[in-house]
C-alpha cells in the first residue's frame, strides 16, 4: 500500500522530499515481489508434549486454569554469560524495572516452578519424545545433553531463565521438489502465561510454566508467506504422527524469522495459528523494507549515526493549558512533559511502515514497552494534524526547543523517571534508524502488524545448568527408539496419492496416530483404501461432532470391526454402523461395559438366505401396494429403504438392489407393463 | 601449552583430542555416526566421564559427543573466549561511610568455573561494582578475600582469623563490616562471632545467596545491597546475619548472630530467628527496627576480641535406641565436651543414663538442648529430667544446638572448670538465652488453613 503523500510532502520538504517506494498489496505480492526484495524466512515451532508431568519437577502436566491460591513478587536483574557478557535483552528488561507477580495455584505449582528448589531430573518419556522426533527430522543426535539456562528477563519464568537442552543439530524435511533445512530440535520448559502489563506492573499466571516442550528450528529456507506456513503445517503433522504431543489452543506455537536484503532477522513471537503466518511476514518484510527506505532518506539529509542530533527538553510549561485529554491529565497529576528533537526527522515519521501503521509507533512501543508508559496514547509528534495539540502548542514547544521545521519532535508524559527512561529510547530508536532495521524480537498483533515485543536476544543469554549433571543418552536407548519410528507424514502421503485416498483426507491421515493402523487395515485385512480413510477421517469427525468419543476406540477395537467386513460379515454400511452403535451404546454406558466385537457380532449374526431375503422383500412390496406413490420410483426407493435398514449392515446394497429389481419386475401390474418396457 | 588445551579431557577424551591436534577453544566440524556438528570445545569438568567432548554451538548451546561415534574432526580455527565480569572502579565518595567486605566462598556476582562446572565468585570493588551499582549509593567500599570455602569447610581456624580481622578493621576506624558467607553453616558463624567478638561498635553483617548470583532471580544482589545498607547506617552495633525474608522481593530481615537458624535446604526466606523475632526489617527505603534492645553504634574503636577455641566438643542428636557405646566412644576419643539434643523438654533414654554418668564423672561437660528448637529445656516437669540433671547434665535454657555447641566450644577453650564454664555458658552474651519467649517468637503457618490461604493470596505492602 503506498502511501499517498508524495506530492504533499514534497511541497512539504521541498529538496528532502520522500522518495516513497510503492509496495504492492498482501494480494499484489508475487513470489518474483518477495525474490526481489530478497526475503528470507525461517521457523520456530514449539510443541508441547504429552506427558503426565512437568519437564523439571514432578508438577502434573496440562491443568491450566486461571485461579489462584497465593501470589508472589520478583524482580530480575541481568548476570554475566557463560562467556562474561550481558545480553542486550537483559540490560532492556532492566531498564523496565518492572515489578512481576506470579500467581500460584496449588495443585499445579510447587517450589521448583518458583525457582526455590533446585531441578529434578527431566522427564525421561519426554526426552524419549524428543529423540523420536529428532530422528524423524534427520538430525544429527547428542550423546550428551547439557542443560543450558536461557536468561528470559521479562519474568515470564520466575528463575530469570529457561532450562533448555540441544537433542539434535542439523537435518532436513522434504518440501514441494527441495528440502528445507531444521537447524535444531531442543526440549525446554514451557513459560508462564501473561495476564496483564500495565506501568511497572506484569502479572503471570503460572499454570503452564514448565510444561515439556520442544523446539524445532528450520534454516532461512523459505522464500513467500505461503511457504512459511506451508512448511509450518508439515512440522505440525510431523508432530502431532506421533501422537505423544498436546494439542488444542496453544499447545503449538511458532516463532517466525523474517529478513530482506539489507535488513535483520526479525523474530515474531508466539503465533498461535499457521493461517496468521502469511500476512505477518508480509507486514513485516514491508516493514523492513520501509525502515531502509527511511534511512537512505536520512542520508540523502545528512543523517548518519555520528551526525544525528537530538535533544531532551522537559516542555510541561509551553503545555501547561493545552486542552489535549492525555497531557491536561498528566500536567493535572504533576507528571512532566518531556519532548525530544529529532533533528532533520520531518516528515519521516508519517512513513507507511505497515499496513495501517506508521513509523512513529516504533518510538510509542519503545516507550511503551521500556519505559513502562503503558497507557495509549503514550505520545504525540510533530509530523500529527493539529487535532491532538494545537498550531500553538506547538508553537510554544518549538519555541522552548529551538525546533527548525525540517525537525521532528516528540512529546512524552509520565513521572520523571519514566519520561527520562522514554527520552532516552525515543534516541535510541532514532539512532537505530540511522542503521537500518533494529534487533527486535516482535509480538503478532491480530490485524497482521506487529509490534516491538525486545530486543532480539543473542546467544549471550545462553549459561550452562549448574544444577543438573549431563545426561547420557546411551546407543541402545536411541536404537529401541530408532526401531519403533513410523514412517514419517511425507512419505505416508506420497503412498496416500498413490491409492487415491481422498485429498483432504490424506495430511490429516499422515499425522493422525490412526496411520499405522491404516497401513494395517489396507495390507493385512485387504480393506479398500478410500472406504478405510474415509472412516478413520472423515467418519469419525462426524462423530465427535455429533457428541461421540471415537477417539477412546482403540486401534484393536477398530481392527476387529474392519475384519468382520474382510470377512464379508458386515457390509460397509455395518462397519459405520457399528461404530456408530458401539459409540452411542459407551456414551450412555459410562462403565464402557459393551464390548464392541458383540455390537458387530450382533449385527453380524444376521445373515440372510437368499430366500429370506426374497421373502422380506415380497412381503415389502406386498405391504406397500396400499400405499399411493407418485410413481414407480418412489416406490423403488421405498421398498429399498424399508429393506436396506433392515439387512444394510450385512448384505451388499448391490445385492439388495438386484433382487428388488427382479422381484418389482415380476409383480409390475399388467397397465404398467409397457412402461417398464 | 598441550596440557591447557586439554583442560578437563582424561584418557579417551584427550587421546581423540590429541588425535585429530584439536584442543579447547578450537572451532570444529564434528563427524560422528550420529550427525555432524559444528561449534566450540569447551573444558570439560573435571568430575564428568572421560568419554564426550563438549562444544558449544553457535546459538550457544553445549552438546556433548560420544567419542566412540566420532569419525573426524576438522578444525577451522580457534576462538579463546576469557571470561571477565564488567569491571568498573568504584566510585570513592568523602562524605560516605568506609565499609569492608570480607570474603568467604559465598557468591554474590560469580563466574563459571569449567573444571568443576562450579560457579567462581567475583569479589574486587570494580567487579562487585560492575554487577552491583547500587553498593556505591551507601558506602565506599573496601573488599578484603579472606578464604574461598564452601560454608561446610568454615572451621575454627577460619573463625580465629575473622574474628582478627575484624578486630583489626574496626581499629583502623571502618563504620561497618559485611562478611559474604555461603548460608549452610552461616548461622554457627555467626553465633561463634558473637562470642568471640564482643562489644563492636559498629555493625558486622553476615550475608549470603541462597539462590546463587548467576541467575537473574537471584538473591544475592538484594541481600548485598541491604547488608551493605544495614553496615553503612544501620544503629545496630552487633553480629548480624541479613537474609531474604518473606516468599517475595520486598525485603530482608535482620537476624542476631545467636538466635537464627538456616530452615529449608533451598528457600530464599530459609534464615528464621528461633524463638524471638528479628531485630528489623531492611528495605531500599531503609531499616525498620523491630525491637530497641540492641547495642547501639559507637564512636569509640573499642571491642574485646576473645578467640578460644576448644576443637574437642561434639554434638549429638538423640534419637530413641541410642545405644549407651556412642557416649563411651565420645569419652575415650577425649572429647571433653557434648551438647546433646534432646527430645521434647530436653529427654534421653534410660540405657544411656549410666554412659552420661561415666563422661561427667570424667569431667566430660554435658549440656542439654533441644529437638524442638522452640521452646526451653525444661528438665523438672517429668521425673525423667530430674534423673538426667542428677546425672550431671546442664540444661542449657532455650540455647539453639548449634550455638550451645559453638559456645561450649569457646567457653572450654578459656577454662575446664565445671562452675566457671557453667557460669559462661549460661550467662547470655547476645540473647543466646532468653529471659522471656515472647507470644510471636513461635509461628509456623500451617498451608491449606483458610486464614493462611487468605494471608499467601495477596502480597503484603
Amino acid at each position: 500500500m503506498p502511501p499517498d503523500v508524495t506530492a504533499e510532502l514534497s511541497l512539504l520538504y521541498g529538496a528532502y522530499a520522500l522518495m516513497m517506494k510503492p509496495f504492492k498489496s498482501y494480494e499484489d505480492m508475487t513470489a518474483e515481489d518477495y525474490t526481489a526484495i530478497g526475503l528470507k524466512c525461517g521457523l520456530e515451532v514449539h510443541q508441547q508434549l504429552l506427558t503426565t508431568r512437568k519437564l523439571f519437577c514432578r508438577c502434573p502436566a496440562g491443568r491450566y486454569g486461571s485461579d489462584y491460591d497465593a501470589e508472589i513478587l520478583r524482580h530480575m536483574r541481568p548476570t554475566l554469560s557463560e562467556l562474561g557478557e550481558y545480553d542486550g535483552t537483559a540490560l532492556m528488561e532492566k531498564k523496565t524495572r518492572k515489578n512481576i507477580h506470579y500467581r500460584l495455584h496449588r495443585d499445579t505449582v510447587c517450589t521448583y516452578d518458583i525457582d526455590d528448589t533446585p531441578p529434578f531430573f527431566p522427564d525421561p518419556y519426554a526426552i524419549d519424545i524428543a529423540l523420536e522426533l529428532s530422528l524423524q527430522l534427520g538430525l544429527g543426535i547428542v550423546s550428551e545433553i547439557h542443560i543450558a539456562r536461557k536468561q528470559y528477563l521479562d519474568g515470564s519464568i520466575p528463575a530469570g531463565f529457561q532450562r533448555t537442552a540441544i537433542i539434535g543439530v542439523t537435518g532436513s524435511i522434504p518440501y514441494l521438489d527441495r528440502r528445507i533445512g531444521i537447524t535444531q530440535l531442543s526440549i525446554e520448559e514451557d513459560s508462564c502465561r501473561e495476564v496483564s502489563d500495565i506501568g511497572h506492573d506484569r502479572i503471570y499466571l503460572t499454570d503452564r510454566l514448565g510444561m515439556p516442550l520442544i523446539e524445532v528450528v528450520t534454516d532461512p529456507d523459505m522464500r513467500t508467506p505461503q511457504e512459511l506456513a506451508e512448511v509450518c503445517q508439515v512440522i505440525r503433522w510431523l508432530c502431532r504422527s506421533t501422537g505423544k504431543v498436546r494439542t488444542g489452543y496453544g499447545a503449538a506455537r511458532q516463532d517466525v524469522n523474517v529478513s530482506v536484503e539489507g535488513g535483520t532477522r526479525i523474530e515474531i513471537k508466539g503465533v498461535p495459528q499457521i493461517t496468521r503466518i502469511p500476512l505477518l511476514v508480509y507486514n513485516e518484510a514491508m516493514r523492513q523494507c520501509a525502515l531502509l527506505h527511511i534511512r537512505d532518506t536520512l542520508k540523502q539529509r545528512g543523517i548518519t549515526k555520528d551526525t544525528l542530533n537530538c535533544t531532551t527538553h522537559d516542555v510541561t510549561r509551553a503545555v501547561y493549558r493545552t486542552p489535549y485529554g492525555p497531557i491536561r491529565t498528566a500536567v493535572d497529576l504533576g507528571h512532566r512533559v518531556k519532548c525530544v528533537t529529532l533533528h532533520g526527522f520531518a516528515e519521516l515519521l508519517n512513513y507507511t511502515t505497515q499496513e495501517h501503521t506508521i513509523f512513529a509507533k516504533e518510538f510509542s512501543d519503545r516507550v511503551r514497552v521500556i519505559a513502562c508508559l503503558t497507557e495509549l496514547p503514550n505520545m504525540v509528534h510533530s509530523d500529527t494534524a493539529s487535532e491532538q495539540l494545537s498550531v500553538r502548542d506547538w508553537k510554544g514547544i518549538r519555541k522552548r526547543t529551538q525546533a527548525g521545521d525540517n525537525d521532528a519532535l516528540i512529546l512524552v508524559w509520565g513521572d520523571e523517571a519514566d519520561t527520562t527512561t522514554a527520552c532516552q529510547e525515543i534516541i535510541i530508536r532514532a539512532t537505530e534508524a540511522t542503521i537500518g532495521v533494529p534487533n527486535d524480537t516482535r509480538q503478532a498483533h491480530k490485524d497482521g502488524t506487529t509490534g516491538f515485543e525486545r530486543v532480539l536476544p543473542g546467544a549471550e543469554r545462553m549459561y550452562p545448568d549448574t544444577d543438573l549433571p549431563p545426561i547420557t543418552i546411551d546407543a541402545d536407548r536411541l536404537e529401541g527408539i530408532r526401531s519403533q519410528l513410523s514412517t514419517p507424514p511425507w512419505d505416508r502421503q506420497d503412498r496416500y496419492r498413490t491409492l487415491n485416498v481422498p485429498k483432504e483426507s490424506i495430511a490429516p491421515l499422515s499425522a493422525s496416530p490412526r496411520a499405522n493402523l491404516f497401513e494395517t487395515l489396507i495390507d493385512e485385512l485387504k480393506i479398500d483404501p478410500v472406504f478405510a480413510a474415509v472412516v478413520l477421517m472423515q467418519r469419525f469427525k462426524c462423530f465427535s461432532r455429533d457428541g461421540l468419543h471415537p477417539e477412546q476406540l482403540t486401534d484393536q477395537q477398530i481392527q476387529s470391526v474392519f475384519a468382520a467386513l474382510a470377512q464379508n460379515k458386515l457390509t460397509r454400511r455395518g462397519v459405520v454402523r457399528a461404530f456408530r452403535w458401539h459409540l452411542l451404546a459407551t456414551r450412555h454406558n459410562q462403565d464402557g461395559a459393551i464390548d464392541i466385537a458383540d455390537v458387530a457380532a450382533d449385527l453380524a449374526e444376521k445373515l440372510y438366505s437368499q430366500d429370506e431375503l426374497n421373502f422380506m422383500i415380497t412381503q415389502t412390496l406386498e405391504q406397500s401396494r396400499t400405499i399411493e406413490f407418485p410413481d414407480s420410483g418412489a416406490h423403488h426407493r421405498f421398498v429399498i429403504g424399508i429393506v436396506m435398514r433392515e439387512v444394510g449392515s450385512v448384505v451388499e446394497s448391490a445385492t439388495v438392489l438386484r433382487l428388488i429389481e427382479d422381484a418389482m419386475r415380476s409383480h409390475q401390474p399388467q397397465d404398467n407393463q409397457e412402461e417398464v418396457a | 601449552m598441550v596440557e591447557d588445551r586439554l583442560k578437563g579431557y582424561r584418557n579417551i577424551s584427550r587421546d581423540v583430542l590429541s588425535k585429530y591436534k584439536v584442543g579447547i577453544w578450537s572451532d570444529v566440524e564434528i563427524e560422528a555416526t550420529n550427525g555432524r556438528f559444528r561449534g566450540l570445545i569447551l573444558p570439560r569438568s573435571e568430575t564428568a566421564d572421560d568419554a564426550h567432548i563438549v562444544i558449544k554451538l553457535i546459538t550457544g548451546y553445549n552438546i556433548g559427543i560420544a567419542t566412540a561415534t566420532i569419525t573426524n574432526i576438522t578444525e577451522h580455527g580457534r576462538r579463546e573466549v576469557q571470561y571477565k565480569i564488567a569491571e568498573q572502579e568504584f566510585p570513592t565518595d568523602p562524605n560516605k561511610p568506609n565499609i569492608t567486605l570480607f570474603g568467604t566462598g559465598g557468591t554474590i556476582a560469580s563466574r563459571l568455573d569449567y573444571r568443576t562446572g562450579a560457579v567462581i565468585p567475583a569479589f574486587s570493588p570494580g567487579e562487585l561494582y560492575g554487577s552491583v551499582p547500587e553498593l556505591a549509593d551507601a558506602c565506599n567500599l573496601r573488599t578484603e578475600k579472606l578464604y574461598g570455602v564452601f560454608s561446610e569447610n568454615m572451621g575454627p581456624e577460619q573463625y580465629i582469623k575473622l574474628a582478627e580481622k575484624i578486630g583489626e578493621e574496626i581499629a583502623k576506624g571502618v563504620d561497618g563490616i559485611v562478611i559474604g558467607h555461603g548460608t549452610d553453616t552461616m548461622h554457627h558463624t555467626a553465633a561463634i562471632l558473637t562470642f568471640m567478638v564482643q562489644n563492636p561498635p559498629i555493625p558486622i553483617v553476615m550475608v549470603g545467596s541462597q539462590r546463587s548470583s548467576d541467575r537473574p532471580s537471584s538473591d544475592a544482589a538484594l541481600n548485598l545491597i541491604k547488608a551493605v545498607k544495614v553496615a553503612a547506617e544501620g544503629d545496630i552495633a552487633e553480629i548480624l546475619v541479613c537474609m531474604y525474608g518473606p516468599t517475595s522481593d520486598q525485603y530482608d530481615l535482620l537476624h542476631r548472630g545467636t538466635r537464627v537458624r538456616k530452615m529449608h535446604s533451598s528457600y530464599r526466606s530459609a534464615f528464621r530467628t528461633i524463638g524471638d523475632i528479628p531485630l528489623a526489617m531492611v528495605d531500599l527505603d531503609g531499616i525498620h527496627e523491630l525491637r530497641d534492645d540492641y547495642h547501639r553504634r559507637r564512636d569509640d574503636r573499642e571491642v574485646s576480641i576473645n578467640t578460644a577455641f576448644e576443637e574437642k566438643v561434639t554434638m549429638v542428636y538423640y534419637y530413641p535406641n541410642m545405644k549407651p557405646d556412642i557416649i563411651d566412644a565420645i569419652v575415650e576419643k577425649g572429647y571433653r565436651g557434648i551438647v546433646i539434643a534432646g527430645t521434647g523438654l530436653g529427654h534421653i533414654n534410660k540405657p544411656i543414663y549410666e554412659a552420661v554418668k561415666r563422661a561427667t564423672d570424667k569431667g566430660v561437660h554435658v549440656y542439654m538442648t533441644v529437638q524442638t528448637l522452640w521452646g526451653y529445656v525444661q528438665m523438672y516437669v517429668y521425673e525423667t529430667g530430674r534423673e538426667i540433671m542428677e546425672l550431671g547434665v546442664v540444661p542449657a535454657a532455650n540455647m539453639l544446638p548449634e550455638v550451645a555447641y559453638m559456645k561450649l566450644c569457646w567457653t572450654l577453650g578459656q577454662t575446664d572448670d565445671r562452675d566457671e564454664v557453667r557460669r559462661i555458658m549460661l550467662t547470655p552474651i547476645s540473647d543466646e538465652i532468653t529471659d522471656r519467649e515472647p507470644y510471636n517468637g513461635y509461628l509456623i503457618f500451617q498451608g491449606a488453613i483458610p486464614e493462611v490461604q487468605e494471608f499467601l493470596r495477596t502480597i503484603k505492602r
